[in-house]
């Protein structure tokens, strides 16, 4: 007798359930795997990369426009001269020489009466030298030294002269988080539009589906461009655009769900025992939609990316001084023969985030449904 | 067959006025308007300016007004380049548009197909994941990315291909738009045919063909093909659809004189008309195409039949 309780007692066998299946299919998939492993490093990237990444996204050095990425530190050796002609003129005075020594640069300047100390403001406005201080002044001629500031362009700049890098980490920021926000939107907005209408049925799903055939007819930019005519170049409304936008795909797929689970027993077991229509919508239709939901949600973000930066693009997303990586490419593209790196980089973080979401949403799909395997 | 056509075709009628309704009023009650956007213009000369067009009318009124012009064939003046109707417009762009797009899908589905049909005979070898990385480089790398590389490449690099322009509709002119519009619909192709083919050669009648000792080619092209092209076909309507109305990013990136470039255009500078007309041709595109799917569908499966 004892022993019967005790054994109804100790723990039932672990059963797997419908997830717990799905993660083990999906961690055996290494292709998924490592694409999650590539976008959690993406995102940590540009998250934090900012903080740290060696120039702020909106300083602009106007000494350094369209430099080349490069390892080592700017500014270069041939950049010096120019540069120290340039503040001479600027100072309205004689370049009679300099030198370079060590990590500093002396300076021999020369003018008309006594030079007033403060010329070296002029040398500390440059990008290139800093900490410059008079060394010798006689009238007529003035010796100053500077320091050599150097400073790490890794991507290059852009043509106003801010670092490629961080504005490309910053413009993944914006990028991301709308592929994800517009992309919540837009299945939110998806789910209960269809669900609803699969789950009434009727005339009344005859009538909002006949809605989403008329706007999948309307030319999907001229709809974009009237949502963003609408909402003005707001960065928030941005995201409901685009969410707004492609939630018909979802409303469909939805709906076709929700029509097949409307007929099975346990919903009919839930009308039976009297739970209200709306209740038996949230409790028990729109959690057995969540496999293909996460499915689609997957290959939804890089089209929203997509879309976010084909706005951009055309100029109507996200305005100066933030940026997506849409707008960089858009830049990268004008200043294309001269410096290419302005498309390169950024082409390459979009490209490659593109194929990590891509792979994801595979693996979802393979670990979620595995009849379509 | 024809009574069917021409069913679909009334009742395209109130899908097509309801998409001119809807963007109608969507574009009037967006702020701005045509004229409002040059700073400085005399307000007698807009008062003039929208009476001539009847914008100073009721809403509804000119609503019908276009209506009415429309039954006529008639699409109206540009309002932001006065010099040129609406219609002759349409009548210069569309058929570069035409002739770009239709090149691009007619590549995309020949060799699309091919590389579907390859990959699905050679189903988990080499030839068949050479064809899905193409495909998925090729669905995930957007147009705006391909085409500036592209002009990086084979434009700046190896000076084999102008950068941009139309030339009159030279071919090297084209290779550039064609290849960049065609790519991202080639990739689609081919992971749709390869699904397809996969799963057609699965099914009893091509067993019964293999133990009836046809060849091979005969089977793969004359019976499973036949099977296998069904979501080929539904989706290339659609992308006919889009592809021959003109893409604003292939456009404005190689300079081509087509109609998709107007709708980006048209709806920011309010010019209404032009951009109704943008609206009235894709949907009716949209609509041809997509009957002109459901009749090769007739054609391809002998089961489908409409009455």
């Amino acid at each position: 007798m004892n022993e019967i309780a005790n054994k109804a007692a100790s723990p039932a066998i672990a059963g797997r359930s419908l997830w717990g299946h799905a993660l083990s299919r999906f961690s055996g998939n290494r292709a998924a795997m490592a694409s999650g492993a590539y976008l959690l490093f993406m995102a940590a990237l540009c998250i934090v990369g900012p903080l740290f990444a060696p120039n702020s996204y909106e300083a602009i050095y106007q000494n350094y426009t369209r430099v080349p990425p490069s390892l080592s530190a700017y500014p270069k050796p041939d950049m010096l001269g120019p540069a120290i002609e340039d503040v001479a003129a600027r100072a309205r005075l004689t370049l009679n020489g300099w030198e370079q020594d060590g990590d500093r640069v002396n300076i021999r300047l020369s003018g008309n009466g006594d030079i007033d100390p403060r010329v070296t403001r002029y040398i500390d406005r440059s990008d290139l030298l800093e900490d410059a201080k008079v060394v010798t002044s006689t009238p007529g001629s003035i010796l100053v030294s500077a320091k050599l500031e150097s400073r790490y362009f890794f991507f290059g700049t852009d043509s106003t002269g801010r670092d490629l890098l961080s504005r490309t980490l910053v413009a993944g920021r914006i990028s991301l988080s709308i592929g994800l926000l517009a992309g919540l939107i837009a299945v939110a907005i998806g789910v209960f539009y269809g669900a609803t209408a699969g789950f009434i049925g009727g005339r009344v799903d005859q009538v909002m589906m006949r809605i989403v055939d008329v706007l999948y007819s309307l030319p999907f930019i001229f709809f974009v461009i009237m949502l963003v005519v609408f909402f003005g170049r707001n960065f928030l409304l941005m995201f409901v655009a685009v969410g707004a936008v492609l939630w018909l795909d979802m409303a469909r797929i939805v709906r076709g769900q929700t029509l097949s689970l409307r007929r099975q027993e346990f919903i009919e077991a839930a009308e039976a025992l009297g739970i209200s229509r709306p209740r038996i919508l949230l409790r028990h239709i729109v959690p057995n939609l969540l496999g293909p939901v996460v499915i689609y949600m997957t290959l939804l973000v890089p089209q929203v990316i997509i879309l976010e930066s084909f706005l951009s693009y055309l100029g109507f997303g996200v305005q100066e001084p933030m940026s997506s990586w849409g707008v960089l490419i858009a830049q990268g593209a004008r200043s294309m023969p001269s410096a290419n790196w302005l498309l390169i980089f950024p082409a390459s973080f979009l490209i490659t985030t593109l194929f990590a979401l891509n792979f994801v949403g595979d693996g979802l799909r393979d670990a979620l449904d595995p009849k379509d395997h | 067959m024809i009574r069917y056509v021409l069913r679909r075709l009334l009742t395209a009628i109130p899908t097509i006025f309801a998409i001119i309704t809807l963007s109608f009023f969507m574009m009037r009650v967006a702020p701005g308007g045509p004229f409002n956007q040059e700073r400085g213009l005399d307000p007698v000369i807009r008062a003039n300016l929208e009476r001539t067009y009847h914008l100073d009318l009721p809403l509804w009124q000119q609503y019908l007004i276009y209506l009415g012009n429309l039954l006529r064939g008639d699409l109206g003046p540009s309002f932001t380049m006065p010099e040129f109707t609406v219609a002759e417009l349409f009548r210069a762009g569309l058929p570069v548009s035409i002739q770009l797009g239709g090149l691009a899908l007619a590549l995309a589905l020949v060799l699309g197909g091919a590389l579907g049909i390859i990959a699905a005979l050679r189903q988990n070898r080499a030839p068949d994941v050479a064809v899905i990385a193409v495909a998925t480089a090729g669905s995930t790398i957007p147009t705006f990315v391909i085409a500036p590389l592209f002009q990086l490449f084979f434009a700046l690099t190896l000076k084999w291909l102008p950068v941009g322009g139309w030339g009159d509709g030279a071919l090297v002119n084209k290779i550039g738009p064609v290849v960049t519009l065609m790519l991202p619909q080639l990739a689609i192709v081919a992971r749709l045919m390869r699904g397809a083919m996969i799963e057609a050669l699965h099914a009893h009648h091509i067993r019964t063909a293999h133990a009836m000792g046809l060849s091979d080619f005969s089977i793969v092209l004359r019976h499973a093909l036949r099977s296998a092209l069904l979501p080929v076909v539904s989706y290339a309507g659609p992308a006919a659809a889009a592809l021959l109305t003109g893409s604003v990013v292939v456009e404005t990136i190689f300079s081509i004189p087509g109609i998709g470039r107007y709708f980006v255009d048209a709806a920011l500078n309010r010019d209404y008309t032009v951009v109704m007309g943008g609206v009235v041709v894709v949907a009716v595109f949209t609509i041809v195409f997509n009957l002109i799917v459901d009749i090769l569908y007739a054609v391809i499966d002998p089961r489908v039949r409409y009455e």
